[in-house]
């Protein structure tokens, strides 16, 4: 029991406030967030209707139904590419973020700054903004006829190399803010120990750099990994009609074939691969925290 | 070298991501429709949004949706860091645990689960729609910033408060608030942002007769490159800018202040 709960039980009333703040917040969010949620995986038990969009029997066939390789296909193309492009981000954001630590005091905030930006820019925009860059005539294209690699003007768009550009555009600046939260707070003292005790720098970023850091690398990757199989935009745009993401899967289900529980259903295969970096990311923090002390999560947005 | 390697890449990244979009901007005053070469300087692409009625419509549209969501998520957000920072009831480490799944969850699951919801209901898809999506959005978000700002917050105050004979209302309103209120006005902008910027829940629940600024940019963007939306993203990119940079400013005075 804290201090408040005393001095609440001293005081002898219930709380108005106090009952009125639960009860709207219970409400709300037993509302709009839970029910939904549960009503979402009831729909994936039912089976589709004719005139409405489900009747009530009970069937795992929508489970099997995903099962079909038309659909294993789209699963295996958007984890692989979203997974792609998070490794991409992963690779170029490390070192960048790493840098971004390293600078001065005076200038730390500026690049900070210079990275919230693109963070808030609007990502339909920005995902317009590539199209520029890869289309034929296009900055790209310009480019290599001016290097001699081509005559005429050449199109980078429409398949799976613009979409992995796109993600890698789209979402780096998520992967950088949690990647520098973690590396700045990173104690140098300890790296200094390390090389003292004679650890090379390789030995010294495997055992001492990398599990401090790992929270941010993992959250980083949720943030990019996740958001880019969902988001439905990105490969309508830059990958054409060639390349479908569980994202159009679910939105092609809702709006054009109207089939609730088969998209209700590829939805909850996003959701289990949330449950599991999820999982992923408080084991690493619980690590990291075994090696340092704890801290909170999140922050960096 | 490692330093020289360094720099190089950091400045490169910057490049990377700025490049695309200021492109974007100089072309938006390109006086050719079709050419990717330079013709000239021209206003007319921001003329022609100008007169682009539905465009118009739709900005109005985002612009009511995300004030009153992020009032209603804001509001709904520090009641909910409240409980969880100072109430002991059942069910609160449930409430905490949806709070942070709903931060990491997929918005296109949120999306199809509100859609569905609200057709079971029958309510009809349009603004009310929205903005009940997007309160619950941002509402996490908001709890989250209020929270953090809460860690800091001394509790022996309140206790000071209820000592004095305030009752818990008047020592929230009088002490907790005003202590708290940046990052009240934070989480405000945060979720009006969300709400301007979502395309994903957005794009389920709404109805045909209620367009908001995302999904116009959606159906424009997917018809391929033209002009006006290079004009346009000119003009979004602009604004985030400007409001990235005051946020920033009010942050850094806020800091010296404390």
């Amino acid at each position: 029991m804290t201090r408040a709960d005393l001095t609440r039980r001293l005081s002898g009333k219930p709380g108005l406030f106090r009952l009125t703040s639960i009860a709207i917040t219970a409400l709300w969010l037993g509302l709009f967030a839970l029910l939904p949620h549960l009503g979402l995986v009831v729909v994936t038990f039912l089976t589709r209707g004719t005139h409405d969009f489900v009747i009530p029997s009970l069937t795992l066939a929508n489970y099997a139904r995903l099962l079909d390789p038309s659909f294993s296909r789209i699963l295996w193309d958007s984890v692989w590419l979203s997974f792609a492009g998070t490794v991409c981000c992963l690779l170029v954001g490390y070192p960048f973020a790493a840098m971004m630590a390293r600078a001065s005091a005076r200038v730390k905030p500026w690049l900070l700054l210079l990275v919230i930006i693109p963070f808030w820019t609007n990502s339909l925009i920005r995902t317009y903004a590539i199209v520029i860059l890869l289309k034929s005539g296009g900055i790209i294209s310009m480019i290599c006829q001016w290097l001699g690699f081509t005559d005429a003007p050449v199109s980078f768009l429409y398949g799976e190399f613009a979409v992995f550009v796109g993600i890698t555009y789209t979402f780096l600046p998520f992967m950088v803010l949690p990647l520098y939260a973690s590396l700045e707070k990173l104690d140098h003292r300890l790296l200094d120990a390390a090389k003292d005790l004679g650890a090379g720098s390789l030995r010294t970023f495997w055992h001492v750099t990398l599990p401090l850091v790992a929270p941010g690398i993992v959250a980083g990757s949720m943030l990019v990994f996740l958001p880019s199989l969902g988001a439905f935009y990105i490969p309508e745009i830059l990958g054409g009609a060639r390349t479908m993401f569980i994202g159009n899967f679910i939105k092609n289900q809702f709006l054009v074939a109207r089939d609730w529980p088969l998209g209700a259903s590829a939805s909850i295969i996003l959701t289990l691969l949330l449950g599991l970096l999820i999982l992923a990311y408080t084991f690493t923090v619980r690590r990291a925290d075994g090696h340092h002390k704890p801290e909170t999560e999140g922050g960096a947005l | 070298m490692m330093r020289i390697l360094g720099r190089i890449w950091l400045w490169g990244v910057y490049a990377f991501l700025y490049i695309p979009i200021l492109v974007v901007v100089v072309y938006s005053f390109n006086d050719a429709r079709y050419s990717t070469s330079w013709k000239g300087f021209t206003l007319r692409w921001y003329e022609l949004l100008a007169n682009n009625r539905p465009l118009l419509d739709s900005v109005l549209n985002s612009l009511s949706v995300a004030c009153l969501s992020a009032t209603l998520a804001t509001f709904l957000g520090v009641l909910a860091a409240l409980c969880i920072r100072r109430y002991r009831f059942p069910g609160r480490k449930i409430l905490h645990g949806t709070l942070y799944v709903l931060t990491v969850s997929p918005e296109i699951v949120m999306g199809i689960s509100l859609l569905m919801f609200f057709i079971v209901c029958g309510l009809q898809l349009g603004i009310l729609s929205l903005i009940i999506a997007h309160t619950t959005l941002s509402l996490p978000f908001a709890a989250v910033t209020v929270l953090a700002r809460l860690a800091e917050f001394d509790e022996s105050l309140m206790e000071a408060a209820r000592d004095l004979g305030a009752s818990e209302w008047q020592a929230f309103r009088m002490v907790m608030l005003p202590m708290i209120s940046p990052a009240v006005a934070a989480g405000w902008l945060l979720s009006f942002t969300l709400s301007m910027d979502d395309v994903l829940i957005s794009f389920f629940v709404t109805g045909p007769t209620f367009e908001v600024l995302p999904l116009r940019i959606y159906s424009m963007v997917r018809l391929g490159v033209k002009p006006d939306i290079n004009a346009l993203s000119a003009i979004m990119f602009g604004v985030t800018v400007l409001l990235v940079l005051a946020a920033w400013l009010l942050g850094t005075k806020v800091k010296r202040k404390n």
